[in-house]
């Protein structure tokens, strides 16, 4: 077996990769059929803002048939509900839980009350329906500077939370700001909610980047991401997947030393010794645990040997 | 309609029954192999055309379209020919086809090098007699309508432009009268498709038939001072007669807008997925050639082709066939040293052979003949081609859509398809709920065993006589699928459709290959006697 297969093997905190997270319009059957071909490591099927009010009891119906029949291979897939201020919101739930979609994401969350209170929705349609309790997560969408100042309280408002999101788009509405290019208007929030959502042992998904025309912008942004600890990144359009995979490359020197690490972890544990060393140094496990997650992202850019690494 | 046509058939090397005698049209062969041809004795040339010398300063010109076919000597049962360069613009096949239907003319074979969207009226000329044999590379519209319903009495040969060029030359389908339309042309015949107001770029497919037919006559709406300069594309010693028209198209249908890069992400992925086997095949070299088309995929194709020579300095030799703007852009930045243009796509080429003297014009011969001494298609590395259904044997129809009826053309596909090292066809693996990749395709138009792979945005499927290249797709990490697979893959979203039925008793079209051996038979789309409406 290949050293990155041991070692993803060996990673009992694996979880499935979530790069990219590709928003498409619940309305569009002939898009969400090609789910799979667009690479995308999730989809977010959307109810919410792409879909017009006279369209929503169609976009519910379609995007559950899809859930429940199509086959979306690798890809995770998560649904978009309309907000709990909205006449949809219980219909979204009880209509899409069902279907066992790996998660939804929940718009608009202010406070942990709002992720209890789906969760208690949620909770009510997986038994009605016999289905393994908590099977499906919530990705909570924090968009309100309330929302965002409540980050952690509501990463811990329910086992279900696997997820917090950044939603940019109504967050600079919030804020009275405009979007920038750069973006800084949105750093602290940013900030935030990787922090929070860390703090809780959750992922965290940035927002979108809006000028599908822009694709330097989007590498620029998809990178900031990466560096400040986001788990992945939303797409608006498949063309712009590509570009955040990209961003997630992992670096080639941090890549060769996390082969050597785990290669040590292997030695360390044959020979029965508790203490690892590394090109000298003393190495410790949360250095070893970023290692395996190293190892395991560079799988996904065809790196299963140190000689892979161009 | 002539019901039972009692034709004999056989089967050739693809299973396919094809006849071996139409009356009307004479003896054909079954298809063997590709390159079949190269193993046979020399090929027998049939026929030369007629010299007649003109006196001095012998006056070509007139604006009187029936005066130009009387002198011509057309008769009926004879074969008149046009070219296909003015596209969905073109205004010669009607305004002629009119004229002879007017003037009572009957019985004639029609041999332009392909028919587009705009030339619907030469169903009408089925119905009314003017018309009875058809030689084409595509028959769209109602055109292919009329065809699949069976208004044909005898059955149309369709051919690839390097078909085509073989069939002229080797004197097998002699033109007695060529139509040719000339965007700019002078009083003695000499024309060129770049400049003039119905512009089209190369003139390629009218020089074959200006040098074969044994009367060709010059259509121009555009007369210029002689000689004409600074380009010629067909020389006035192959012109008998200039016929001055009001218009010869509608240059807006001509030369339309620069084609774009696609935006739809299905065709992105497809153009993808076959960029990545194209860099992954390693024929992305200095030198090498490469032929794309101007629609969908394809030219994203090239896009991402493009991006990739930059970043690794890679200057190619040549593209070639049917050129569009984005191709000449390469030229013009240094991607390529040149262009060889057998049919110019959209407006960014017309001028740009004039002004580049590496934008270079070929003809259809030049492009893709299999028996002359050396064709460009053969020379070519690199093809990315369109198909409409492929099978799990590779054999692509670009012929027929999914009700049965003829929908296409044949195009330069087949001559390049052999031609090329890497052949990749490129489509959706699914259209309209419709799954791409059938058991049998409908009509065999290329042979699987010259399309190197199949891909779409599901995944690349190598065919299996390419051991090399599925092993360097696989080396590549590329998404490799088993065509079967992936066929299988597409059914369970789309279901098997239940294929069109034919009138199998009922031949309406045969496809010829470059060689002029049979690569299949299209048949009459409808039940056949006896299994009429319950």
């Amino acid at each position: 077996m290949k050293a990155a297969a041991r070692a993803e093997k060996k990673d009992e905190k694996k979880r499935r990769p979530c790069r990219s997270m590709l928003y498409m319009p619940g309305n569009n059957p002939g898009m969400m059929q090609h789910v799979p071909a667009f690479g995308a490591d999730s989809v977010l099927l959307d109810l919410e803002d792409a879909v017009s009010d006279r369209e929503k009891d169609a976009a519910r119906h379609l995007v559950s048939r899809f859930v429940g029949e199509i086959d979306f291979g690798d890809t995770l897939v998560t649904v978009r509900v309309n907000g709990a201020d909205t006449p949809w919101f219980q219909k979204d739930l009880e209509e899409v839980i069902p279907a066992a979609p790996a998660a939804v994401r929940v718009p608009k969350c202010h406070s942990p009350e709002d992720v209890k209170h789906a969760d208690d929705l949620i909770g009510r349609i997986e038994r009605e329906h016999g289905m393994l309790p908590g099977g499906v997560k919530i990705h909570a969408m924090l968009e309100t500077a309330h929302g965002i100042e409540q980050a952690f309280e509501i990463a811990r408002a329910s086992e279900r939370v696997e997820a917090l999101t950044l939603g940019g788009q109504d967050l600079t509405a919030d804020l009275g700001v405009q979007k920038t290019r750069d973006g800084v208007e949105l750093f602290y929030a940013r900030g935030r909610v990787v922090m929070a959502a860390k703090a809780a042992g959750l992922m965290a998904f940035d927002t979108v980047w809006t000028d599908i025309d822009d694709m330097e912008g989007l590498k620029a942004e998809a990178k900031l991401a990466v560096q400040m600890g986001f788990t992945g990144k939303a797409a608006i359009h498949p063309s712009q997947v590509e570009a955040i995979h990209e961003a997630y490359r992992p670096d080639p020197k941090e890549l060769r030393r996390a082969f050597r690490i785990i290669g040590a972890a292997e030695r360390a544990e044959r020979e029965g010794k508790g203490v690892i060393s590394v090109d000298g140094r003393m190495v410790d496990g949360p250095v070893v645990t970023r290692a395996f997650s190293l190892i395991g992202l560079g799988r996904l850019y065809g790196i299963e040997e140190e000689e892979d690494i161009r | 309609m002539n019901a039972g046509q009692n034709l004999k058939m056989v089967k050739n090397a693809l299973g396919r029954e094809v006849p071996v005698e139409i009356p009307g049209l004479g003896k054909f062969e079954p298809y063997v192999s590709p390159f079949d041809y190269l193993g046979r004795a020399l090929f027998r040339t049939q026929e030369t055309r007629p010299i007649r010398p003109r006196e001095p300063r012998h006056d070509k010109v007139t604006d009187d379209i029936r005066k130009a076919v009387e002198r011509s000597g057309l008769e009926n049962g004879m074969t008149i020919s046009f070219h296909h360069h003015l596209r969905n613009g073109d205004a010669v096949v009607p305004a002629v086809l009119k004229a002879l239907s007017e003037m009572g003319f009957k019985d004639l074979s029609l041999a332009p090098s392909s028919l587009s969207d705009s030339h619907d009226m030469v169903a009408d000329y089925f119905r009314n007699g003017l018309v009875t044999r058809l030689f084409s590379s595509g028959a769209r519209g109602e055109v292919g309508r009329a065809i699949s319903a069976g208004e044909l009495d005898i059955p149309v040969v369709l051919r690839s432009h390097g078909g085509r060029a073989r069939a002229v030359e080797q004197g097998e389908m002699p033109i007695d009268v060529a139509f040719l339309a000339a965007p700019l042309c002078d009083k003695y015949g000499n024309m060129t498709g770049s400049g003039g107001r119905s512009a089209c770029g190369s003139l390629g497919y009218a020089q074959v038939d200006a040098r074969h037919a044994r009367h060709v006559i010059a259509v121009t709406d555009s007369l210029t001072d002689y000689p004409l300069r600074p380009r010629i594309s067909v020389p006035q010693y192959l012109v008998d007669q200039v016929l001055v028209v009001d218009s010869i198209g509608d240059p807006s249908k001509i030369a339309t807008g620069a084609a774009r890069i696609s935006r739809n992400p299905v065709d992105l992925r497809i153009a993808r997925n076959a960029f990545d086997l194209i860099a992954a095949s390693g024929l992305l070299t200095n030198g090498c050639s490469f032929q794309v088309g101007a629609g969908g995929a394809s030219l994203a194709v090239a896009a991402y082709v493009k991006d990739y020579m930059k970043e690794n300095r890679i200057k190619g030799a040549f593209g070639l066939g049917g050129m569009s703007g984005y191709m000449i852009e390469m030229l013009e930045q240094g991607y390529f040293e040149a262009m060889l243009d057998v049919q110019s796509f959209d407006s960014a080429v017309t001028d740009s052979m004039t002004r580049n003297p590496n934008h270079i014009e070929i003809d259809a011969s030049c492009y893709a003949n299999p028996f002359n001494k050396g064709c460009t298609a053969h020379n070519l590395d690199i093809v990315v081609l369109a198909a409409l259904d492929i099978d799990v044997d590779f054999n692509v129809d670009i012929q027929t859509g999914h009700d049965g009826v003829l929908r296409g053309a044949i195009g330069g596909h087949p001559d390049t398809a052999a031609g090329a090292k890497l052949a990749v066809v490129v489509a959706p693996s699914f259209r309209g709920g419709v799954p791409t990749i059938k058991e049998r395709v409908t009509t065999v138009c290329t042979p699987g065993e010259t399309i190197d792979a199949f891909v779409t945005e599901r995944g690349i499927c190598v065919n299996p006589r390419r051991e090399d290249l599925l092993a360097s797709a696989r080396a590549a990490r590329l998404p490799v699928k088993d065509i079967r697979e992936l066929k299988e893959e597409v059914e369970k979203l789309t279901g098997v459709p239940d294929p069109p039925e034919f009138d199998r008793s009922r031949v309406v079209a045969v496809i010829e290959n470059r060689d002029g051996t049979l690569l299949d038979t299209a048949r009459a789309v409808g039940p056949g006697p006896g299994r009429g409406l319950v």
